[in-house]
Parts: C-alpha cells; structure tokens; sequence
C-alpha cells in the first residue's frame, strides 16, 4: 500500500553553470538563469510503500513523517535561497531535479528500518511542472 | 527520474460513428453525440524519462518538449473542432481515448529528431478530459 504525504515550501535559486558565459547559461536554462534568482513555491509529496501494521492500522505513523519532512526538507529549505543556503547547490544546479533527489538523499535515511520504505519523491516546481523520483540511477 | 509536463487545449467534439444509425450512436454515446458536437478545457500530461545529465542538471531541456508539443499537438488541437479540424478524426470517433493515442503517434513521430540520444524518452500521457474524467497510457 502506498500513503502519500503532501508539504509546501518557499524557495529562490538560480540555474547556472560556473563553466558557462552567462550567454551559454542563458540559452540552457533561459530566464533561470537570470543572475540574481526568482523563486517557486514547491509543492513535494512524499510517497511511503508498506503493509498496514495489524494493530495500529496504519502503514506509516503520518506525524512523524510530517516531522522527517519537516525537519529535513522544509525547516532547511523553506524561505532561502537555495544556491547560497542550502548545500549542496552551492556546487550542484538546483533543477528541480537535482532538488528532488537531494530531499530523496536526505528523507531516506529516515525510512531505512520499520515497516514503510520510501517509494517516490514528487516535487512540483510549478503546477505545470513536477519530477518524479524513486531513487533509481536513470 | 520522470519530469512531467502540463499543457492546456481547449477543443470540441462529437462522439458519432458512421458505422452506426443514429439511435443507436445515441445509445452508445449520450449526450456526447449531439448533432453540433461540444468542448472540452482538455489538460494534457506529457511525462518523460531518463537520466539527470551531470552537467545541466536537467533530465530534458523543457522548452523543446514545449516546442516539440506545441507544434505537433497544440497547434492543430488548441480552439478547434477535432472532428472537422484534425486529419485524423476524419476517420476516428474522438474519444479521449482515441485522441491520447493520436497525441503519443504525433509525438513519436518527431521525437528522434527532436531528442536524437538515447534519453529522454516519452514515458507516459495523461490526458483530463474533464475533472472526474482522466486517461491516461503508459508509452
């Protein structure tokens, strides 16, 4: 079975490469690479797969995994700057893809004993843009 | 890694088959068969896969999907009446089911033009017809 966990939060980046001419840059990652950053309001879901305990009932207590998200993913990344405050994208592109599976590095841990594990990171960069992730090396 | 990609088409249709009388396209069809046809905010997910290039970060360079989806569906789809506008709903009932396969045939048509490596490659297409009608394939 799998419960899915819903979390927003805040963040500005900039995509670009220290390699490039900000003219390169600009043709990759057109306006995200404008230098001085722009923000989203990130939408993750947080998917867990396992079988409901027989006395509790539940797969996953949900209020700890609000308090993993919380406190791995959100306290660290909500309202910052992500190139600049969170590691590692002051070396890493802070794409959306590069965010997710660093919030998959950092959750799963977490999920690594017990019951449930971690099946999907689902991070929304827009509402029109999302990546999936279910920690595979493709 | 799968990136997903929302788009917007707003379209008419009329579900009517030739190969049927017309009680019998009402039975199968409803409403839906209504002699003037009707629209659709249709909202399409295109998803793709493939590996994160170590350089760009990036799975897929999405303004080229957006040209690429633009120019082989929205186009042609985006305020039109399918059945009259669209070559291949001359011949096929344009249901949603029908229109997603169109949609992955004119995608794959260009694709290795577009994407010539290995990766990305089209995974998936989800296609809402309304709020509580959604389809979707698996590429």
């Amino acid at each position: 079975m799998l419960i899915t966990r819903r979390a927003e939060f805040s963040a500005s980046h900039v995509c670009a490469q220290r390699a490039l001419s900000p003219e390169q840059n600009q043709r990759l990652y057109g306006q995200a690479s404008n230098p001085s950053g722009h923000g989203h309001n990130y939408v993750l879901e947080v998917t867990l797969e396992g079988e409901p305990d027989p006395v509790t009932g539940m797969v996953f207590d949900l209020k700890k995994l609000k308090e993993v998200i919380q406190q791995t993913v959100i306290d660290p990344m909500d309202h910052r700057f992500l190139n600049y405050e969170v590691p590692p994208f002051d070396k890493v592109v802070p794409t959306t893809e590069n965010v997710a599976t660093e919030i998959w590095r950092r959750l799963e841990p977490h999920f690594e004993s017990g019951g449930a594990r971690l099946n999907n990171v689902r991070l929304y960069e827009t509402e029109d843009l999302y990546v999936d992730y279910t920690g595979e090396n493709r | 890694m799968r990136v997903t990609r929302r788009y917007r088409f707003a379209a008419s249709h009329r579900l009517h088959s030739a190969t049927f009388s017309e009680d019998e396209n009402r039975e199968l069809y409803g409403k839906c068969s209504n002699p003037y046809g009707h629209g659709h905010d249709y909202l399409l997910e295109v998803t793709v896969a493939g590996p994160v290039d170590a350089a760009s970060g990036h799975v897929i360079h999405v303004p080229t999907l957006d040209r690429l989806v633009s120019e082989q569906v929205l186009k042609d789809f985006d305020h039109r009446y399918l059945n009259a506008d669209v070559a291949e709903f001359q011949t096929r009932v344009p249901t949603s089911e029908h229109i997603i396969r169109i949609i992955e045939d004119r995608l794959s048509l260009r694709w290795q033009e577009v994407f010539p490596g290995e990766w990305p490659r089209l995974d998936g297409i989800r296609l809402r017809e309304t709020k509580r009608n959604v389809f979707e394939l698996k590429t």
